[in-house]
Parts: structure tokens; C-alpha cells; sequence
């Protein structure tokens, strides 16, 4: 059993629980601040201080083991900056950056949102990228990110850097990734009616001979 | 790095057995091996797990015991009123959830120029779809066709899907992906924009398209920006714990509920789309589950109150390969993408013990057989498991390919001291997927009229089982179809006076069938509180 601060009371939990589990097993019901309950959604961000240490910390509570003298106070979330475009107006340059989070050029660099990403990213990376309109690179160093905010709190510049990441990630998957001809080609396929006929006659066939069509189908290798 | 001696005694026979089953294509099962497997080891087939239904459309047919108690259940509206003559929230549509379907349906319902209202009991993207690892099928490659994807499908689903929705499903597949592509979602591709696809358990064409092992993810956070771009007006935190019809029968709106303040407000729609997900969270049969906080059945409760048939609510899908070890990770999701990139299965002993892409219903009895008559599985603290041999995937591909395909599963093991690269993972079947659900027809709608429903909620798409990607498909063609369905039905449609009269006609089917507990539903949220020292 381990010691740990829920909201400013003392409670003693077995030390293999999360923090999430930690508050369950001590009688809180979640109503805020949990999701997916496993690193996915980003919901359940929370700021913690472990007893003689002068750093706030943050973590995901579905993901963080309790520590002995851990002081815990969990936020429904981290209200961040969300700027509103329309994705089929936007060019993929530079510029639509410093339009809508021109603050990510005030970052001073100090790297405090790389050590407080949940996710181990490199998050003072991806904003430079972002910074230099270089969206394809921004998008792949910030895929990860399950937007929990936790480095928004703890920018001096004021950014929302999962906001920032998203935009540099749309832009990417829509405007500058390699374009899928196969798709297109095949999307038109079906709009000309081409399978219409081979699933039709497919779908109008007994169920003994669908059932043989797939009990002997060829699969790919 | 595993600490147990017991375990570490099983890896290395795993190890020492490595190459040679790399070499192994193990044969797929027969049919009659697969009904005997399933018959004998699916959870599905436990009889004295499921009960008859007492009242309501379904009356006499069987379902899972606690999903039974919730939709014979008492209403939360029990004792209270709303004034229906001042609605607090009015809007052509109403989308009751904000998962993957629903914010499809809300952008092709705002397209349409529907005024759109989104309610979620937590936030916009707080669901399943966020969880989504493994890909979303469409035959898009040159050798594949939507027929194929279609027999693939309905054979995976036990030849019992309702054809005309599985004949949309598969036929829309590659405009729902061309549709994502255009919003910016990030698919995996080669450097020529060929769409990087693999096998799922059961598919004959390699058709999955992934955004790494983050799909689901991706497509959500996608669909949530896109939301919010055009201005849809979305309240979180806010459950619907009935629906509210007119004079005339039709479905008019909704009742919601402030999940803290309990506060109850009325929402007043020409139409209403349930997307409110699965069930996960009703733990059916003590399975631990993959699923999102908030998956407990609520549409299926409040639709089947109001009146509407479910198709197939006995079946269930219990996801193959669940995270058994450790216990903080018990029940999550290990995507099926780490068998499709090679990791196959593996007992206690070292042995191979089926093809590691059968499909999910036969994977996980499989397993269980493993667990159980064959006693070949390795003990946890949990229970029993199988490894799934993960450092196959860089002996077959090279190294690097963990990180780059399932980057996700790299970092959920690593948290917990587990480097897959290097060692392998325990898995045991883990409840994942609801495949039955509410009956629509082609254009969406339920059995009650201005009723849509899209998502997990739905039941019939997949018949008695569901192949992995055709969710996350799912989520995109039905929920856009009922966004967009249920925006042009709204022009229409002229609301009559609003009313819960439905409540009172369940009330009396409950008090003459002798129901008398007072189990309050839907259940909006599990209740997860130590239950030791708990006050009343």
C-alpha cells in the first residue's frame, strides 16, 4: 500500500494502481477527466507533486502508477486554442500559420512542452516545423499526440500545441501526402456501375453456394 | 521485462522455438471445425449467460443477462417531469453521441444545411472510434472488387448479415475513404500515394488501410476538428436518458441530463440520429473489455423503450488478443494489425496453435481452448493467457518495423517496462464489440419513424460477427448516410405536440409482466467505486 493526496485528502491504495484506479478504489465515481482509459483519447490529464519535490508534474491517470506521497488534483480538461479554418480554402503554405497560431513564433524555446508530452514526444520539434511551414515533417513528429494539452499548460507563449499539430496534419494528409490514384480510379468504378452486377449476383445466390464461394475462396498471400 | 519465473521459464521456450515457427503456415480451420470450436468455447454459446426478454418489441428473444436488466429497467425519468412545452435546445437534427458516426453524421447533416445539436455524455471524441487501432477496410486495389469484400464479410459474419446494409457497406467503402483523404486524414502510404493495406483475420485481399497503429484515432481527431470548423454547436457532458416523441408516434427529441448537476432539460428535433456506441462497459460475463468509459448501451435502452426492434443483441465479439499482463493494462486492445504484421500465436509450451488471421469469433475460442481443455496457457495473476510472439514482426520485417506500424502498442507495453521489440505479450480474449443492435433499413431509420441510428449502436451490417476494419467503415458510411438521411427528412417533417407517453405504456408492460426491481436505466457510466466501506 502506498500513501497518495486525492484532491488534498490522504487515502491509502494498493501501489499497482493507476491513479485513475487509485480514485476509484478511494470512492470517487468519474464523471470528467476519463475516457478511454487507456492513452488513447488524451482525457484524463492531471497534475500531480510527489512530497519533498518542487516540480508540478503531469501524466495521463489511466496510464501513471500511484507513488507513495503523491499529491493528485485531476482537470476535465486543458482549454486549448482552436482556431476555426475552412479545409477546403486553405492553401498549405507558411503563411496560413502565422495566420491562425502566429503566437507559435513567440516560443522561446525553452522545451518545457517536450518534458511535459505524455506521449514522449518531441514536442518543441514539431512547433518549429510548424514554424517553417514544414507540415509533412510536423505531421509525422506529432502523429502521436492524444491532444491531452498537459504542454499547452506549460507554455510561456501561450500555444496550443495539439491545435497547431492538427492543422499541420490536415494539411498534410489533404494537400501534400502522395495523392492515391488507385482510389479515385476506383470510387468512379462504382459510380459507372461496374460491380453493381457481380455483387447482385452474388447477394441473389442460395446460401449453400455463397457458403461454398467462401468456404473455397483463394486469400491473398 | 518480466519478473515472474513461471513466465520467464514459458518465453524462453517461445525463444527457442521462434525461427522454426516463423517458417509455419499453419492451415485455416474447416467450417465444421470452426461451428464445433465456437459451439464449444464462445462465450457467445454459454446458455445460462442469457435470459428471455420479459417485455418490449423483442419479447421472448434472448440476451445477455445484464443487458437484459438494463432494458427492462426502470427509467430515470421515474418521478420527475420536464415541461416538453419549453424545450431548452431545438434543432432539425439531434445527434445523440459524438463518437465517429455521430460527428459524420453531424458534418453531412450541416452540409445539407440542417441546424445540427451534438449531445455526449462525455466529450466530442470521448468514444470507441478514438480507440480504433488496427485500419478500415475498402476494396480499392486493382485485385480486389466490392463483391469480394462483401463475401469476405458476410461469411465472416456467419452468412446472417442484412444484405442491403452489407451491400452499402462495401460498395461505399471507397468513397468513405476518399471522403477521410479529403479531410486530411493521414493513411499510410507508399511514396507513389498507393494505399499501404494488409490482412485482417478473415479478409481474402490484403484491404486495410491504417494511419499507423493510431487509425481510429486519427479519423476521430479528424472528424472532431471538422465539427468545430463548421461551427456545429456540441454539449458535452450531457447524456440522453430518454427520447421524446410526438402526438403522432415520431421520434421529436430527447431528454438530456447535466452528468453532474443532474440537472434535466429537453431537446426538441425534426429528427434524432442515435450514435451512442456499444456496451463494453456492461462487462457481459465478467469479460474485462477493450472498450471506451462510456460504452453501456444507452441507445439500445432508450430506442428499445421507445418502441424499436434489435437484430442479433445475443451476439458479442470478444476481441482475441486483449492485453492479459500486467494488470494495469488488463482488457485493453492489442490490435489484431500485430498478427497482420506478422506475430503469430503462441502457448505456453512454444507451440503454434492456429493461423494467427482466423476470424475474431474463432481466434478467441480458440484461445480459449488453449486456456482451458488444453491447459497450454501460461498462469497470471488474471487468470490464464497466450503469448502473441511480437519479436517476430522485426525477424520477418527488420527492425524499426514495430515503431513504425504499431507505434501505439510499442509505447502502451513500454510503459509498463514491456518491450515488445524484444519480447513477447500475453493476450486473452477481451469484450470489444456489440454486433447486434438496433434494425434500420438502407436509409438509416429505426423502427420508429424520424429515428436514425448509426455506429456500434446499429445491429445487423455484420451479421454474428464482425471482421476488424469494418467498424471504423461502418462508422463512416452509416453515419454519413443518416446525417444526411435525417437532414433531408428534417425539411419535412412538422413536429407535433411533444410527449413521454412511451414511458407509461413500458411502465405498465413492466408491472404486468411482474418486473418489479428497481435497477434504473440506461446506465450512462459503469460504476467502478470500491464498494468496501461505502456509505448509502
Amino acid at each position: 500500500m502506498v500513501h497518495v493526496y486525492l484532491f488534498g485528502k490522504k487515502y491509502a491504495v494498493p501501489a499497482s494502481l493507476t491513479i485513475m484506479e487509485a480514485m476509484e478504489y478511494s470512492g470517487y465515481q468519474l464523471v470528467r477527466g476519463c475516457g478511454c482509459r487507456n492513452g488513447f483519447c488524451g482525457a484524463c490529464a492531471t497534475v500531480y507533486r510527489i512530497a519533498g519535490d518542487r516540480e508540478l508534474k503531469a501524466c495521463l491517470a489511466c496510464s501513471t502508477k500511484v507513488e507513495d506521497n503523491m499529491y493528485v488534483a485531476t482537470l476535465p480538461f486543458f482549454p486549448l486554442v482552436k482556431e476555426v479554418y475552412n479545409i477546403e480554402e486553405v492553401k498549405p503554405t507558411q503563411q496560413i500559420m502565422m495566420q491562425l497560431y502566429p503566437e507559435i513564433y513567440s516560443c522561446v524555446g525553452c522545451n518545457a512542452c517536450t518534458k511535459a508530452c505524455t506521449q514522449g514526444l518531441n514536442t518543441m520539434q514539431y512547433i518549429a516545423y510548424a514554424q517553417r511551414g514544414e507540415y509533412a515533417k510536423c505531421a509525422e513528429a506529432s502523429f502521436d499526440c492524444v491532444m491531452c494539452g498537459v504542454c499547452s499548460s506549460r507554455c510561456p507563449a501561450g500555444i496550443s500545441h495539439p491545435q497547431v499539430a492538427m492543422l499541420a496534419r490536415r494539411l498534410n494528409g489533404k494537400y501534400l501526402a502522395p495523392h492515391c490514384d488507385h482510389l479515385d480510379e476506383r470510387v468512379q468504378e462504382i459510380l459507372d456501375g461496374k460491380y453493381e452486377k457481380l455483387i447482385e449476383d452474388l447477394m441473389g445466390k442460395p446460401i449453400e453456394e455463397i457458403k461454398e464461394l467462401y468456404n473455397t475462396r483463394d486469400i491473398e498471400k | 521485462m518480466y519478473l515472474d519465473s513461471k513466465m520467464n521459464e514459458s518465453i524462453r521456450k517461445v525463444e527457442a522455438a521462434r525461427e522454426a515457427n516463423m517458417k509455419l503456415d499453419p492451415r485455416r480451420m474447416t467450417a465444421e471445425e470452426k461451428e464445433n470450436l465456437l459451439k464449444t468455447f464462445h462465450p457467445d454459446y454459454r446458455e445460462d449467460q442469457f435470459v428471455s426478454l420479459r417485455i418490449g418489441p423483442n419479447k421472448g428473444e434472448k440476451v445477455p443477462t445484464e443487458l437484459a436488466a438494463l432494458l427492462e429497467g426502470k427509467s430515470r425519468m421515474d418521478g420527475l417531469t420536464v415541461d416538453l412545452t419549453k424545450p431548452d435546445y431545438e434543432a432539425d437534427v439531434l445527434i445523440i453521441g459524438g463518437g465517429g458516426a455521430g460527428c459524420s453524421a453531424a458534418i453531412e447533416a450541416n452540409e445539407n444545411g440542417a441546424s445540427v445539436l451534438v449531445v455526449t455524455k462525455l466529450r466530442v471524441g470521448d468514444a470507441n472510434t478514438m480507440m480504433a487501432e488496427g485500419g478500415i477496410q475498402a476494396a480499392d486495389k486493382p485485385n480486389d472488387s466490392p463483391a469480394q469484400h462483401f463475401l469476405d464479410a458476410f461469411g465472416g459474419g456467419h452468412f446472417a448479415a442484412q444484405k442491403d446494409l452489407l451491400y452499402k457497406l462495401v460498395t461505399e467503402a471507397p468513397e468513405a475513404i476518399q471522403w477521410l483523404s479529403k479531410l486530411g486524414v493521414e493513411f499510410d502510404k507508399a511514396p507513389d500515394g498507393t494505399m499501404i493495406t494488409t490482412h485482417g483475420g478473415g479478409t481474402s485481399r490484403k484491404r486495410m488501410h491504417a494511419a499507423k497503429d493510431y487509425s481510429g484515432a486519427e479519423i476521430m481527431r479528424t472528424l472532431r476538428d471538422e465539427v468545430l470548423n463548421r461551427g456545429i454547436p456540441v454539449v458535452d457532458f450531457t447524456s440522453a436518458i430518454e427520447l421524446i416523441k410526438d402526438e403522432n408516434g415520431r421520434c421529436a427529441g430527447a431528454v438530456l441530463m447535466n452528468m453532474e448537476t443532474k440537472e434535466l432539460m429537453v431537446a426538441k428535433a425534426k429528427t434524432v440520429i442515435l450514435a451512442t456506441g456499444g456496451a463494453g462497459r456492461l462487462h457481459y460475463q465478467g469479460f474485462p473489455t477493450s472498450n471506451h468509459y462510456g460504452a453501456t448501451a444507452d441507445g439500445l435502452v432508450l430506442a428499445y423503450r421507445a418502441g424499436a426492434r434489435l437484430l442479433y443483441p445475443d451476439t458479442l465479439q470478444y476481441h482475441p488478443t486483449g492485453a492479459a499482463f500486467p494488470a494495469q493494462i488488463y482488457g485493453a486492445l492489442v490490435t489484431e494489425k500485430v498478427r497482420s504484421v506478422g506475430a503469430m500465436l503462441v502457448n505456453a509450451n512454444g507451440e503454434v496453435f492456429m493461423n494467427p488471421l482466423e476470424t475474431r469469433d474463432v481466434s478467441a475460442a480458440s484461445i480459449i481452448r488453449e486456456c482451458t481443455e488444453r491447459g497450454n496457457g501460461v498462469a497470471t495473476p488474471e487468470g490464464y493467457a497466450v503469448w502473441l510472439d511480437t519479436p517476430m514482426i522485426e525477424a520477418k520485417h527488420g527492425a524499426g518495423t514495430i515503431e513504425k506500424r504499431i507505434p501505439a502498442m510499442m509505447r502502451m507495453f513500454a510503459k509498463h517496462g514491456i518491450d515488445i521489440r524484444k519480447e513477447p505479450i500475453l493476450v486473452y480474449p477481451t469484450l470489444h464489440y456489440q454486433n447486434g443492435g438496433l434494425k434500420i433499413s438502407a436509409n438509416g431509420q429505426t423502427d420508429i419513424e424520424n429515428l436514425y441510428a448509426a455506429g456500434e449502436v446499429v445491429g445487423g451490417i455484420h451479421g454474428r460477427n464482425r471482421l476488424m476494419g469494418n467498424s471504423l467503415l461502418d462508422i463512416i458510411v452509416f453515419g454519413r448516410n443518416a446525417g444526411k438521411e435525417a437532414s433531408e427528412k428534417a425539411k419535412t417533417v412538422q413536429v407535433g405536440e411533444l410527449t413521454l407517453s412511451h414511458l407509461s405504456t413500458y411502465n405498465t408492460l413492466r408491472a404486468e409482466a411482474g418486473i418489479d426491481d428497481d435497477k434504473m436505466s440506461p446506465q450512462l457510466l459503469p460504476d467502478y467505486v470500491r464498494k468496501e466501506n461505502r456509505g448509502k
